[in-house]
């Protein structure tokens, strides 16, 4: 089980990274479904799968969900061409590194305050709100922005899954990322619909 | 029958029902009318109490369970309710005049409800999956789907989003700190994740930059209501953790910090409101400020400060639903809210300039309105601990004070041949002149709110006693 918690967090490391790389919105999706796998995995070291199973699926859903409002779009992004820079990359990768860093620093004592959430369950959830936080801070691409919220929120789930197994709260928490990603779609169609009216 | 399915369940469904209808009169009269029948019965129906009406009889129970957690109404919070329902219905009665009841009703009166669910749930830290939820129902009330999304919606939803994971995992935290309390590390590591977390929703500086950001990309009357409900029931909420946790109630540290946080949003709130040049931005560092006053109230001997902070509930609600109205009604008359667009304006608006001018003078502690008596408790509650800091609220009053006049000065800066014309419709001035006789009346007759007040403070089991 501990091995299968190291892999989810590998899977997390290169999810995470590849969102913050990622130019096509077709693979920060892919990304996005992946990562929910992993968080899976790490949830399943507290929680019973019937359970976890509820994050993750309303992850897919969520990805889903932004995956199709994003290919009805028409045409690429502007925004999104524009913040994609080679140097950018440079620049998200290097921030990716420093985060690892403080992630991989802070993991012992984060794991002595939560109780027995492991080594890899910690480690994951905290890369997981570090990259998140990142990818808020590099952007301001609204698909983005609420991947980079959907990141966040997951870490944090993780964690909280530690400490907190209410089934009125995996609920709710699975409503808000799924709300999360309608609200991310509804800004996405409001920012496209703009887009296609300015030419006129 | 039970409270929460009456006051938080019946007002939900009845919000998505009101999806349905389309036009903006009866919407806004309807939101209007439910909005103060749920005031009215939380105020005088009593909660957990057999009640008999004729040969019936029957008891509204308090609590409703969830998944194994409970929703619970207690029979103290009924004055809240009928104060929150009752200043929703001021807004959802002025969306029409306002040009927004087919976004602010139906989605207004869904997020009351998931506030007053907030205040309900128990345990009471769940409260802020509540709040989260009222704010992802809130975005697409500030944004038209054919409308871009501003950075001010972008940052509202990232600074409030963040909250939840801070407060939720501090609710954990202290609860630790409970079971062992001489664990100091773990207190101090509690209270600074309960202080993100609250700093995020309550948008303390330097997190407020989406507030003005958002009242120039939307609808002032839309934000203006967000600006109220928010802040109230995270207010609550909070003081819930106070009324909870004796440590943290006690700390003294607690008290500076709370003291710190609430001045600094005055004095910033206030000195930023003096050097805008956008009418929108100085009605955000007004509530910025309003927020400051609030939390500087809980700062106090709860015995006082309780009371203090209820006393600034009505005046608040009041004076922004009168703010936001008059600047919708200029901001639709002008290319934008900034002062170069809105000069002289009051020749031709003179009902919402005025009502403006009112309501900013009324956030700035301006005698005889209805922000002033509780300003005037807090001023000489804070005296009595130190003239310092109640020479800084001062200077944040001094600056609410002074953007209230340069905007009065700017929309009275007209030509001087311009001559009078009253541009609002009916609609807009029945509900801006009501707003301007309540500022007025809330201001010359405070007692008058006490009778919804009084029994407030009940409604924590240890603060305020």
């Amino acid at each position: 089980m501990s091995t299968l918690a190291w892999f989810a967090v590998i899977l997390i490391a290169i999810t995470s990274i590849g969102l913050l790389l990622a130019r096509d919105w077709r693979w920060l999706i892919i990304f996005l479904a992946a990562q929910y796998f992993g968080m899976l995995i790490l949830t399943l070291q507290h929680w019973p799968l019937g359970m976890a199973s509820v994050k993750v699926v309303a992850g897919w859903m969520s990805a889903a969900i932004l995956g199709m409002t994003r290919s009805g779009l028409a045409g690429e992004d502007q925004s999104e061409r524009h913040s994609n820079l080679p140097r950018g990359r440079l620049f998200r990768l290097f921030a990716a590194g420093v985060v690892m860093l403080i992630v991989s620093t802070v993991t012992p004592s984060v794991d002595a305050i939560m109780a027995d959430a492991g080594f890899a369950v910690t480690s994951g959830s905290l890369l997981l709100v570090g990259m998140g936080l990142l990818h808020l801070g590099v952007t301001n691409h609204i698909l983005r922005v609420t991947i980079g919220l959907m990141t966040a929120l997951s870490g944090f789930e993780i964690l909280y899954a530690t400490v907190e197994r209410s089934i009125l709260v995996a609920a709710m928490l699975a409503v808000i990322n799924l709300g999360l990603a309608l609200v991310g779609s509804y800004l996405l169609i409001a920012s496209n619909a703009t887009t296609e009216a300015e030419p006129e | 029958m039970n409270a929460p399915t009456i006051w938080i369940v019946a007002p939900a469904f009845a919000a998505i029902l009101l999806f349905l209808i389309r036009n903006p009169r009866v919407l806004s009269i309807l939101g209007g009318i439910l909005a103060v029948l749920l005031a009215v019965s939380a105020q005088f129906i009593p909660i957990d109490e057999a009640l008999t009406v004729g040969t019936y009889s029957f008891k509204i129970d308090a609590s409703l369970d969830v998944f194994g957690r409970a929703l619970e109404i207690k029979p103290e919070a009924g004055s809240l309710l009928a104060v929150i329902y009752g200043a929703a219905a001021l807004w959802f009665f002025g969306a029409e005049a306002a040009g927004t009841a087919r976004r602010l009703v139906p989605h207004g009166l869904l997020i009351t409800a998931l506030m007053v669910a907030s205040i309900a749930v128990d345990p009471f830290l769940f409260a802020a999956l509540f709040i989260e939820l009222a704010i992802l129902i809130s975005v697409p009330m500030l944004v038209g789907i054919q409308q871009p999304p501003g950075r001010g919606v972008t940052r509202f939803l990232i600074y409030q989003t963040l909250a939840m994971p801070f407060i939720l995992l501090a609710g954990w935290l202290i609860s630790g700190v409970e079971a062992s309390p001489g664990n100091v590390a773990l207190a101090a590591q509690s209270a600074s994740m309960l202080g993100l977390g609250f700093a995020f929703l309550l948008a303390i500086f330097p997190l407020y930059n989406w507030m003005p950001l958002l009242m120039e990309e939307a609808s002032p009357f839309i934000v203006g209501f967000l600006l109220w409900i928010l802040p109230t029931a995270t207010i609550i909420f909070g003081a819930g953790f106070l009324d909870r946790y004796s440590w943290l109630r006690s700390s003294p540290q607690t008290a500076s910090i709370l003291q710190f946080a609430g001045l600094l949003m005055i004095v910033t709130g206030g000195i930023w409101a003096a050097t805008q040049h956008h009418l929108g931005r100085v009605m955000a560092y007004g509530a910025i400020a309003e927020t400051g006053f609030s939390i500087l109230a809980l700062s106090l001997d709860s015995r006082v400060g309780v009371p203090i902070l209820f006393l600034l509930l009505p005046a608040r609600a009041l004076g922004l639903a009168v703010w936001s109205l008059a600047l919708t009604v200029i901001k639709n008359q002008s290319e934008s809210m900034r002062f170069s667009a809105t000069r002289g304006l009051l020749r031709s608006f003179p009902l919402a300039g005025a009502a403006l001018a009112l309501a900013s003078l009324s956030t700035g502690a301006f005698p005889l309105l209805a922000g002033f008596p509780a300003r005037l408790a807090l001023w000489e509650n804070l005296a009595r601990l130190s003239s310092g800091t109640a020479l800084w609220m001062g200077v944040g009053i001094v600056g609410l004070l002074t953007s209230s006049f340069r905007s009065l000065a700017v929309l009275s800066m007209a030509d001087e041949y311009t001559g009078w014309s009253v541009g609002e419709d009916w609609a807009q001035g029945i509900m801006l002149g009501l707003g301007m006789i309540g500022l007025v009346l809330l201001g010359l007759f405070p007692q008058s709110v006490q009778f919804f007040l009084s029994d407030l403070p009940a409604m924590f089991e240890r603060l305020g006693h």
